[in-house]
């Protein structure tokens, strides 16, 4: 082989292969990605039933429910103005409280959001970007009630 | 006075730095001799970054709370070790450490490269000022770690209990070291690609730096994996989090330079590829650092959410990056090509290796970065987790593993025999992995058993180039060679055997009672209080057994008062077939606890495997190097002709 024809085909072989890197990515990405939706969003109808997703908002003081298996728990994450049951058998994580901010992963089934995962704010400073916007747009919100 | 001392040392050094890249300039454009004032000088950069960054150690070891960065990130009542590690557990502090390893590799650089010509080393030495400047302004302007707080307060803030841990002292330098070694290919394309000198020379001095970033990369993801498995105690190894995929990018990049390489190297060929994968190695890298240092992402380690500071990094590497595919365009077209091969040769293997690995790169890239595209442009969030990688990764992942078994077998230029029948005993091996797996665990996913029968295959094919000669014999690096790939072996069939046979258990139990998983039979023992320097914690009791001989294991939940957190502490044991992991949740109403149990048959194997690649790596730095030590002897004037 010419060093010219290799050259040749080693750079069609080079972008052959990005091509098709992308294309696997656009294809893997257009039904892997899961979106993350609030409360209001749900109520909205935006979000499809059993397809994965992202539930953020705080955890709704006084709803957190044990089930008698004791390792399922029962609680509505809310965001002010839309409620969403969410069902989660597991360990909550560390500093998953009430009245504090939590985003859960899995689908809706029926108006309930079953959770594979719940992750919460991680520490007093640190948070979920998705939870920061939210305190964020809280606090706006309460400027302009006053 | 210490303060002010690591500043003014950074200082200095930016200066150096910005005297380095103008004599760069003069070199390449006159006959002015500098290179021996720019090995000083570089000497001198590294210095002072090694003497602010000991200036910043002293600050946290010595809890001095009228430092801003000591007060935001540590407490007095902090064990002495991680004191010190809160130092480089912060945004400036690890951003000091980033330039410090910079600047050190470039002195290293300066005095031990004597395989290029002098214009090449100049040229690459000036690449490496421009890199380190750029460190340094963001350092200066937007990240000082030495600014002090007037009046000084009582006591810290503490620190994540997370990173409160012997994983994260380990951890983030040896990824960091990995990182900026690959600046050093880097800036060694960079300066080929001015002075026009790609060849096998170049290669020869670039290898070692990629060699030791890609073991040093290598060993801190698989220490950072092992840190997430039991550190927070989800049980899993792997989590797809962007932090990790900003580790994993560069480490699939300088996996494919550390191939190429070898073919410019031996053959002189894959010139402009190879100057390429050197650019977008430490490119990586960069996006890396962007990624976690810019604090746009979902994730633990993203602790600096300040947008000025996210501009400025990506600012920076917009500069940089654009600036070396710019030089490459301009230049890489003019590079000839090596010496021609085959379609069947050692050459068209690694042309292949090095394809998978860029296309799996490239789709984690993308996986990576899709979320915050579509978040600028829509507004949409969402996240990119273990479905998509898995699917669109993984199979391309266990192609690669199982040609691994091929690559080496074939001869440089031209493969005069039918190399696929030295192969028949590894595929029986696979083959008869396959067929077991299918009686014995007929339900198991498809891609874990496809996994272990390519384990099975490469365990056996990655021996053959030992076969047939004398294994004493072999040169160190066909030993390395040997051992990394037997390593992926070993590691595929650790990922694979932990998806397919893990056994999961949650359940309630009061004190007393027991409960089983998997071969083992657990009994609740009792729960306790305990304690540790800043931390209280209940600790549960557990028993384990599976017919014979007891166990005994204490997971833990620790609450930290600085600042209030609580963690799980994961209990594990491990046995020579895998471990078990036990978690304590939290007590009902009626006094019973929440356990969530594992058994992980052979889990390990995946860090052993991690390990097995890095120790592979190490033999094959040391006998490059070695071999490097034998013709020095022989040729005592070597120093000579190229100083």
């Amino acid at each position: 082989m010419k060093p010219k024809s290799q050259r040749l085909i080693l750079l069609v072989t080079a972008i052959a292969a990005v091509v098709v890197a992308v294309l696997l990515a656009m294809w893997g990405l257009r039904d892997r990605a899961s979106y993350f939706y609030t409360p209001a969003d749900i109520a909205a109808g935006k979000a499809g039933q059993g397809q994965a997703m992202r539930l953020g908002g705080m955890v709704e003081r006084g709803s957190v429910q044990r089930q008698p298996d004791g390792v399922t728990i029962r609680f509505v994450v809310t965001d002010g103005k839309a409620r969403t049951p969410v069902v989660y058998r597991g360990i909550a994580p560390d500093l998953f409280r009430e009245g504090s901010g939590a985003v859960a992963e899995g689908r809706l089934e029926n108006g309930t959001f079953v959770a594979d995962t719940i992750l919460a704010k991680h520490d007093e400073r640190y948070m979920p970007p998705e939870l920061g916007n939210l305190a964020a747009e809280r606090k706006a919100g309460k400027t302009l009630e006053k | 006075m210490i303060a002010e001392t690591g500043l003014a040392a950074l200082w200095l050094a930016a200066a150096l730095a910005a005297l380095q890249l103008v004599l760069m300039i003069v070199a390449l454009r006159t006959d002015v001799p500098v290179a021996r004032t720019m090995r000083s000088i570089a000497a001198v950069q590294g210095s002072l970054t090694l003497v602010a960054f000991t200036m910043l150690l002293l600050m946290f070891a010595r809890t001095d709370l009228s430092a801003a960065l000591v007060f935001e990130n540590s407490h007095s009542a902090k064990p002495f070790v991680y004191k010190v590690a809160a130092a480089w557990g912060n945004h400036e502090g690890s951003m000091l450490l980033w330039v410090t390893v910079l600047a050190v590799a470039g002195a290293f650089l300066a005095w031990l490269s004597r395989r290029t010509t002098e214009r090449t080393l100049i040229a690459a030495l000036g690449a490496q000022a421009a890199l380190a400047l750029g460190f340094y302004a963001f350092l200066l302007a937007a990240s000082n770690p030495f600014a002090r707080l007037n009046p000084a307060p009582l006591d810290g803030r503490g620190f994540n209990p997370l990173l409160q841990d012997p994983g994260l002292a380990f951890h983030p330098p040896t990824l960091y070291f990995g990182y900026v070694g690959l600046s050093v290919a880097f800036s060694l394309a960079v300066g080929a690609l001015l002075t026009g000198e790609v060849d096998s020379r170049l290669a020869r001095a670039m290898r070692p730096w990629v060699l030791a970033a890609w073991i040093l990369l290598t060993l801190g993801i698989t220490a950072g994996s092992y840190w997430a498995y039991y550190e927070l105690g989800w049980g899993g190894w792997w989590f797809w989090d962007p932090v990790e995929n900003a580790s994993l990018m560069p480490w699939l990049a300088a996996s494919a330079l550390l191939h190429s390489i070898n073919v410019l190297a031996a053959r002189g060929a894959l010139k402009a590829w190879t100057m390429m994968l050197a650019v977008v190695a430490f490119s990586m890298s960069m996006v890396g650092t962007f990624l976690v240092r810019s604090g746009i992402l979902t994730s633990v380690h993203a602790f600096a959410i300040d947008p000025e500071r996210g501009t400025f990094l990506l600012a920076l590497l917009a500069v940089y990056v654009g600036a070396a595919f710019a030089l490459f365009a301009w230049r890489g077209a003019a590079l000839k090509e090596g010496a021609p091969f085959e379609l069947v040769s050692r050459e068209s293997g690694l042309v292949i290796n090095n394809l998978l690995l860029s296309v799996i790169l490239a789709i984690v890239f993308l996986g990576t970065l899709y979320p915050l595209f579509v978040e600028a442009l829509s507004g949409q969030k969402l996240s990119v987790g273990a479905p998509y990688f898995n699917t669109v990764a993984g199979p391309l992942a266990l192609g690669l593993a199982a040609l691994v078994g091929v690559g080496p077998l074939l001869a440089w230029r031209r493969e005069p025999r039918p190399v696929l029948r030295k192969l028949t005993v590894p595929a029986l091996l696979g083959v008869t992995a396959l067929v077991v797996t299918v009686i014995l665990a007929p339900d198991i996913a498809i891609l874990p058993r496809l996994a272990l029968t390519v384990a099975a295959f490469l365990a056996a094919a990655s021996m053959l180039p030992l076969v047939g000669r004398n294994p004493v014999r072999a040169p160190l690096a066909t030993w390395g060679m040997v051992v990394a790939h037997f390593g992926v072996a070993v590691a595929l069939a650790g990922m694979a055997a932990n998806a397919a046979f893990t056994s999961e258990r949650l359940a309630v139990v009061r004190t007393g009672e027991t409960l089983s998983v998997g071969p083992w039979v657990l009994q609740l023992q009792g729960v306790t209080p305990a304690a540790g320097k800043n931390w209280t914690a209940i600790e549960g009791e557990l028993v384990a057994t599976r017919g014979q001989g007891l166990v005994t294991l204490k997971p833990q939940t620790r609450y930290f008062s600085n600042p209030p957190t609580e963690t799980n502490e994961a209990a594990i044991e491990t046995f020579w077939n895998g471990q078990l992991y036990t978690v304590i949740g939290k007590p009902d109403a009626s006094g019973a606890w929440q356990l969530r149990l594992w058994w992980k048959p052979f889990v390990t194997l995946i860090w052993a495997g991690g390990g097995l690649v890095a120790l592979g790596g190490a033999i094959a730095l040391f006998g490059r190097l070695w071999r490097v030590r034998g013709r020095r002897r022989r040729e005592p004037n070597w120093r000579d002709r190229y100083a």
